[in-house]
């Protein structure tokens, strides 16, 4: 599997943007983020990409809803928006089959954090040790490559087997569907340090813990970080993959038991859920992110 | 004259005497991509005296930098000595203090956790390496970019950072890997004239590895002419000029035009044969 690019400029070269400034400038010298003069335009601009998202959001839903109610499509097969909305109501109003909603919710989220941290320590553990210890990657590779082309999805059955119905059959599976993709973003990571970043580390007084942790970590960052949106995208569907398979508790079950029942509104709703924690979850790795690479260029902003 | 050793309150380091440096019959060789050794260094001899600035020029790829990361420890000769202070080098000497060619400032850090990587690295408590770190920004003119990320700087401004970094360590031994070879010819200028105030202050032993032979001359003692490779030492200049050296006015002497023609006669025969062989080889 190819890893992915970090997403901003290459960490190898992230001086080469733009133009420097003199030398002996002065602090208000240095390059500005962002000229005065076109920051109106730019925020009108981006109320009018909102108030896009919006209506086309509306007319989606519209358009559904019309549709059903038209009778243009069957709402026994298909649902419809409104039914999705009773659905939703009638859980946060008066819970589940299987418990008030929160609790579900709340359940599925904690598979995916739980594998979701596992997944990244033992992914960037591994990573950076095979990418930096040339001899396991010579004796592990080949293992790592033929357990990431298992269709790993499929493993969530055995785990129910292994682990049973609880919640550690779920957590297993979001442990493995994140562990590759992180593994392999932290092991190209750790291989494309720049060569006199460590020797420039090493000759300042760094030994190897310090050059690991000081040097390669920071360096293999801007990788890592690429590979935890999508992981933590695969740590959801883990969770409600193994809910689906077999479980008590959590989202997964409820879209099962919606899907048992016929109930096409009941899988919607579940979706919205879930995906809805997916959301919010993602943009906590955005805020972790500017957090932690404050120190890479900013990206040109996008037209 | 020899330059004062001003001792530094907050270094034990900057009280110990600068070593010397021996290089005798040193060889290195490289595997190249076939397969095939490739001799880099074949018996090359060289003394620094203590306190000595001696500068290295020669033709590119010569192996300028092969015979500072000898020095530095990190890399072993495949034969003959390198001893710093009359021992042999193994693994990164404390001394030692290195500016590389590239830009090898961590980007992750700010300037002062930069400056102050060094001693965070030798066991010095956060507050100690930050003092020291704040006086040797001082010194390099960076006061106020602490906080600056090294992309938020200029080229010139990162390689003071660079500079600061090294020196903080206080090293004894200071090995210069055409440190100034990215910044255009006026910043260059500048730094050459504030290294040499920064090296004053230290009385540090140095290697500067160059191929510009104008910088060579204005800051050295010494200049040592290698040959195309496989590289030896050719001939050895010494440079008497006056110091303290202000780097843009001593171009004009006649004593630095001569040393200039005596050491470019010298260097170009190695310059045209390293170039007969670049041309030929892409042939």
């Amino acid at each position: 599997m190819p890893a992915r690019r970090p997403r901003r400029s290459d960490p190898a070269a992230p001086h080469d943007d733009g133009p420097a400034v003199l030398d002996h400038a002065s602090a208000d010298g240095l390059r500005p983020n962002g000229t005065g003069a076109d920051r109106p335009r730019r925020s009108r601009r981006r109320l009018w990409i909102v108030c896009g998202q919006l209506a086309l959001l509306v007319a989606f839903v519209g358009a559904w809803q019309g549709l059903a109610q038209a009778k243009v499509i069957d709402v026994f097969f298909f649902g419809e928006p409104s039914g999705v909305w009773r659905q939703l109501s009638t859980w946060v109003q008066s819970g589940t089959a299987e418990g008030p909603l929160w609790m579900q919710a709340w359940v599925t989220f904690q598979e995916t954090l739980i594998g979701f941290g596992i997944g990244v320590a033992l992914g960037v553990t591994f990573g950076i040790l095979l990418g930096r210890i040339q001899v396991l990657a010579d004796l592990l590779s080949v293992y790592i490559g033929a357990a990431n082309s298992i269709p790993r999805i499929v493993l969530g059955s055995v785990f129910v087997i292994w682990f049973g119905l609880g919640m550690t059959s779920k957590v297993a599976l979001v442990v493995v569907l994140v562990f590759f993709n992180v593994f392999f973003n932290a092991f190209q990571g750790a291989r494309e340090v720049d060569h006199g970043l460590v020797a420039n580390a090493r000759q300042l007084g760094a030994g190897r813990i310090a050059v690991l942790l000081q040097v390669i970590l920071p360096a293999a960052f801007s990788w890592i970080i690429a590979s935890l949106r999508t992981a933590f995208g695969y740590a959801v569907t883990g969770a409600v993959v193994g809910e689906l398979l077999g479980a008590q508790q959590g989202l997964g079950t409820l879209i099962a038991q919606a899907q048992g029942d016929f109930n096409p509104d009941g899988v919607y709703a579940g979706l919205l859920v879930t995906t809805t924690l997916a959301l919010a979850a993602e943009g906590a790795i955005t805020l972790v992110e500017r957090r932690l690479l404050r120190w890479r260029p900013q990206r040109p902003q996008s037209p | 004259m020899r330059r004062s050793v001003h001792c530094d309150p907050e270094g034990p380091g900057a009280t110990a005497p600068p070593p010397s440096l021996t290089l005798r019959g040193v060889v290195k060789r490289f595997r190249g991509p076939n397969g095939r050794t490739r001799t880099v260094l074949d018996g090359l001899d060289l003394t620094v005296k203590p306190g000595e600035f001696m500068a290295l020029i020669g033709p590119t790829g010569c192996g300028k930098s092969t015979v500072l990361s000898l020095i530095s420890g990190a890399a072993r000769p495949d034969g003959g000595q390198v001893l710093v202070g009359g021992e042999p080098v193994s693994g990164a000497d404390p001394r030692t203090g290195f500016v590389f060619q590239q830009d090898a400032v961590f980007p992750w850090k700010t300037v002062l956790a930069n400056v102050a990587a060094g001693p965070r690295f030798r066991g010095v408590d956060r507050k100690d390496a930050e003092t020291r770190a704040h006086d040797w920004l001082h010194r390099v003119g960076l006061s106020g970019f602490e906080h600056y990320y090294p992309h938020q700087l200029s080229g010139g401004m990162r390689k003071r950072v660079a500079l600061a970094q090294t020196l903080v360590n206080e090293p004894r031994l200071l090995l210069l890997d055409e440190p100034f070879s990215g910044l255009d010819a006026q910043t260059r200028q500048i730094m050459c004239d504030e290294l040499l105030d920064l090296w004053e202050g230290t009385g540090a032993s140095v290697v500067l590895v160059t191929h510009d032979l104008e910088e060579a001359i204005a800051l050295a003692d010494s200049v040592a002419v290698l040959t195309a490779g496989p590289t030896a030492v050719k001939k050895e200049f010494a440079v008497d000029l006056p110091r303290p050296r202000r780097v843009r006015e001593i171009r004009f002497r006649q004593r630095f035009v001569e040393l200039h023609e005596q050491v470019w006669s010298c260097l170009s025969d190695e310059v045209r044969i390293a170039y007969a062989r670049t041309t030929t080889a892409a042939v």
